[in-house]
């Protein structure tokens, strides 16, 4: 048997060190090559290590939410490899570098006892399989099962090689899995709903919630925010959309996005001091020619902003398609760091769940954003008579050290008249 | 100009690349499958299917002209003669709906078919040729090499004019007086059967010491048996060399032998087709000449897989079926694994052989039990007892490691086999399940009863 180091592997990008988001093994286990290991998470991708051996994982490099430097070790695992992976670190005489060194007295004392981990084996299996009594098939044997049972097991993350087989020729039955089923679930919670109930779940906030958490304690930390909300009549609007996507052919579905970066981009030619970043530490403004419009996105993890990079040179279908892959790209996980920094304002849309108002919380070090409220259909007074108009409320908050309150109305004002009369947005000057 | 995107891109439309594309749809995939022939590949096109035809037509033509002469059943009947032409014909129907019908499938499955020739150009980016010379970029997520393979080549007998290859000779319109096949293999036996059947003066040249050298005597003992009779003349350890002339000069060991041939037809194997047309780029790891594929049928690079012919042996329709429904389910994030336990493999030489699992040979000191057609009525009552079935399991246990059969009809046995052997089955699970009288399925019982030490009928 042979003891060997999964590393951490090189992920690119210049990452030196990584997360520990997920374990998918603990010590003891039965690994098989290319069975997943660990999750690990970089800036904003997590990224799957495999087992590189099928063999018993020995322990673990870190407990989650540790970082570990890329080139650690993540885990070992005991196999019965012939030592000449690259990776193997056997316990071989003292080699010459020092990491070579170190590495074989870290793991002679574990070495020794080798015939005690192979009979220390049994018992591991037999608590997976929650002590079923009957002897595991001898190590390398495939598991006899007929398909459905192989698929059931799969889709459970059963590993069939730590199930007894109960069957003829120690054929595993939908009953033996049965068995593992009953002993996995909790004790059954067949009593009534009015039961009291006892404990607390505690949940590591580690990974990409971590970074949400950090980034949002920073930025309300140091920004005094100052949040404006003002209603918007976008009737005219919405009929211009509506008349859009009725002759958009091939082309990407114009969503409310594309509009508000085109606004955006003419309000800015009045209002420079909003596509800036304000570099605390600095003191410094950096007011930006280029729009790159990060745009929050809601995904399986959860909250992500990719960027809309360069929106001035965007035309309305451009940007609705770009924005679309982006949106895509980021709830897939796929988005490159790219696409994922570098946003000079953000806009913040929850779409339906737009709330009537909301204080949105500006991306440091941006010094603005611009929160959407839902649409909805409200009477207003004409005049004359209440006449339903299509109405949304748009909620933007300032940094206030280096935006003045009479900026921030001025500038809202700016952007309620463009949005109310789209054509404003268009044209080219209206000086 | 601006590369269309997809999730997957299936390069090849054979049995590997169409299920692939089919699951694919139907999973919800953007897929696109790139095929420059006709859907269906090797098999529908050139393979199984166009063979069985040839195979069955000869079968019946036999079976006529077995009426013309002294018969037991009492039969009185002319000479046959027979149109091969029409019989092609019938063929070619058989392919064009069966490819039409794959054709249709691909469409309900919203699979986008690019009739063209696909060049890699790197892993997720694929330029395809159309027939009309207009080229299109392909940008996918997932890439699926399918590119089956094709009939390997005997340098001193290129193919070209009578030397033909399994895809010429089953378009031939006349039957060749004098064919001489090079290569006894499974498609060289079937052929050679079929072609004896319809009247041609048949002579097999095989290299090593036995027909179907991957498989056992006994199971070959009742083909070999056969082929005599049909006039067949085989002859073992012996090399191909020239052909001219209409003779085909063979070295028999040391002696050099001239066979009068009117055609020669090469079948020593098929070559995996993963040349000329941008693979060599990517650089993938291979498994001696096949792309090397894992369990989940992924190449050595990320996003980039291969199924059917070009991952290697047993190059098999079915496989490559499995093998492509298992792609797509691994690209749609599905939990599974290549699993499989039994490949069924049929040899539809006269009598057919059915190999399931793992033969004697193979199996070391595993119990066998056979039993022969002889004991069958329903054999006998077809005028066909020749063969049998034979099981191949441990000891101890009685798990059931391998079925094997060799007789008249047996091919359609081959699914009863398969699922014994994927059920995890033992010799009591087969003698304990009760098989329709008569049928031939019952040697299956009784050579699990027999491997149980309680055989009835022997």
């Amino acid at each position: 048997m042979t003891i060997s180091s999964i590393k951490v592997p090189d992920v690119g990008e210049g990452v030196a060190e990584v997360e520990i988001v997920v374990w998918h093994v603990k010590p003891g286990d039965l690994v098989r090559e290319d069975d997943l290991l660990a999750d690990v998470m970089t800036d904003k991708a997590t990224v799957e290590i495999p087992s590189l051996f099928a063999g018993t994982v020995v322990d673990l490099g870190g407990a989650v939410g540790e970082t570990l430097a890329v080139g650690g070790v993540l885990c070992r695992i005991e196999h019965a490899g012939t030592g000449v992976e690259p990776e193997v670190r056997n316990a071989a005489p003292a080699g010459e570098s020092a990491e070579a060194a170190s590495e074989p007295s870290l793991v002679k004392p574990k070495q020794e006892p080798t015939p005690d981990i192979a009979s220390a084996e049994p018992p591991t299996v037999q608590k997976t399989a929650a002590g079923i009594p009957s002897a595991p098939r001898p190590e390398g044997q495939t598991p006899l099962a007929s398909p459905a049972v192989r698929d059931r097991a799969r889709r459970a993350g059963i590993d069939l090689r730590t199930v007894p087989g109960s069957g003829p020729a120690g054929r595993i039955t939908d009953a033996d899995l049965d068995a593992v089923f009953a002993a996995r679930s909790t004790p059954p919670s067949s009593a009534s709903t009015r039961q009291r109930k006892e404990g607390t779940e505690r949940i590591p906030v580690i990974g990409l919630r971590r970074k949400i958490a950090d980034r949002m304690a920073l930025a309300n930390a140091r920004i005094p925010h100052i949040t404006v909300i003002e209603e918007v009549d976008v009737s005219a609007l919405e009929d211009l959309r509506a008349t859009m996507n009725d002759e958009r052919g091939e082309r990407p579905k114009l969503t409310l996005l594309p509009f508000l970066a085109a606004a955006l981009k003419r309000a800015f030619i009045d209002h420079p001091e909003m596509n800036a970043h304000f570099l605390d530490d600095e003191g410094i403004i950096e007011r930006h020619n280029a729009i790159h419009l990060g745009i929050a996105t809601m995904t399986p993890n959860g909250l992500i902003v990719p960027v809309l990079r360069n929106a001035e040179t965007y035309g309305l279908f451009g940007a609705a398609g770009e924005i679309a892959r982006l949106a895509d790209a980021a709830r897939q996980g796929k988005a490159t760091r790219e696409e994922l920094s570098g946003s000079t304002f953000t806009i913040t849309s929850l779409g339906p769940l737009g709330a009537l108002a909301t204080t949105p919380i500006i991306n440091h070090p941006e010094v603005a954003i611009l929160g959407v409220n839902r649409m909805a259909v409200r009477p207003m007074w004409d005049g004359t008579q209440f006449v339903p108009r299509r109405m949304m409320n748009i909620s933007a908050s300032f940094d206030h050290r280096v935006i003045d309150g009479w900026n921030a109305a001025t500038f809202i004002q700016r952007l309620r008249a463009l949005l109310q009369t789209p054509a404003l947005i268009f044209m080219e000057d209206e000086a | 100009m601006t590369a269309r995107a997809c999730k997957v891109l299936i390069i090849g439309g054979g049995p590997g690349g169409y299920v692939a594309a089919i699951r694919a749809g139907q999973l919800g995939l953007d897929t696109v499958l790139v095929e420059e022939g006709a859907v269906g590949g090797t098999c529908l096109n050139v393979g199984c299917i166009p063979s069985k035809a040839l195979i069955h037509t000869a079968e019946v033509f036999s079976d006529a002209c077995a009426l013309a002469v002294d018969n037991p059943f009492g039969i009185t009947s002319a000479a046959p003669q027979i149109d091969l032409a029409r019989a092609v014909a019938w063929k070619d129907g058989i392919v064009s709906r069966l490819t039409g019908g794959v054709a249709t499938l691909l469409r309900k499955a919203r699979v986008n078919v690019l009739r063209g020739r696909a060049q890699i150009m790197d892993g997720k980016t694929v330029g395809v040729t159309a027939t009309d010379g207009t080229v299109e970029t392909l940008r996918c997520e997932n890439l699926v090499i399918a590119t089956g393979a094709r009939a390997q080549t005997i340098p001193t007998l290129p193919f070209g004019g009578d030397i033909l290859s399994s895809t010429e000779v089953l378009a031939l319109e006349t039957v060749p007086k004098r064919l001489c096949v090079v290569g006894g293999g499974y498609i060289g036996l079937e052929v050679g059967t079929a072609m004896a059947k319809l009247g041609a003066q048949v002579t097999i040249v095989e290299a090593a010491p036995q027909l179907l050298p991957l498989y056992d005597g006994d199971l070959i003992k009742p083909v070999a048996r056969r082929l005599a009779a049909l006039n067949v003349q085989v002859l073992t350890e012996a090399r191909a060399q020239n052909y001219a002339n209409g003779q085909l000069e063979v070295m028999v060991g040391e002696t050099r032998e001239l066979i009068a041939a009117d055609k020669v037809l090469v079948t020593v194997g098929r070559v995996p087709h993963i040349h000329g047309f941008g693979l060599e780029t990517l650089g993938l790891d291979r498994n001696g000449r096949y792309l090397a594929v894992d369990q989940h049928c992924r190449t050595s690079m990320r996003g980039v897989y291969a199924v059917g012919d070009v991952t290697g042996e047993p190059m098999l329709a079915h496989r490559a079926m499995a093998q492509g429904d298992l792609v797509a389910r691994v690209i749609a994030g599905e939990p599974v694994v290549w699993d499989k336990r039994a490949m069924p493999a049929v040899c539809f030489t006269d009598p057919e052989i059915v190999v399931v699992g793992q033969l004697p040979t193979q199996a070391g000191n595993a119990g066998v039990a056979v039993f022969p057609f002889a004991g069958n009525g329903r054999a006998m009552t077809r005028d066909r007892d020749d063969g049998f079935v034979r099981i191949v399991f441990i000891r101890e246990s009685g798990l059931v490691l391998g079925i094997q059969a060799v007789g008249a009809g047996v091919s359609e046995m081959a699914g009863e086999f398969a699922l014994a052997l994927e059920m995890g089955a033992t010799l009591t699970d087969i003698a304990a399940t009760i098989q329709a009288h008569p049928t031939q399925s019952e040697a299956v019982q009784e050579a699990a009863l027999k491997g149980l030490g309680m055989a009835l009928h022997i």
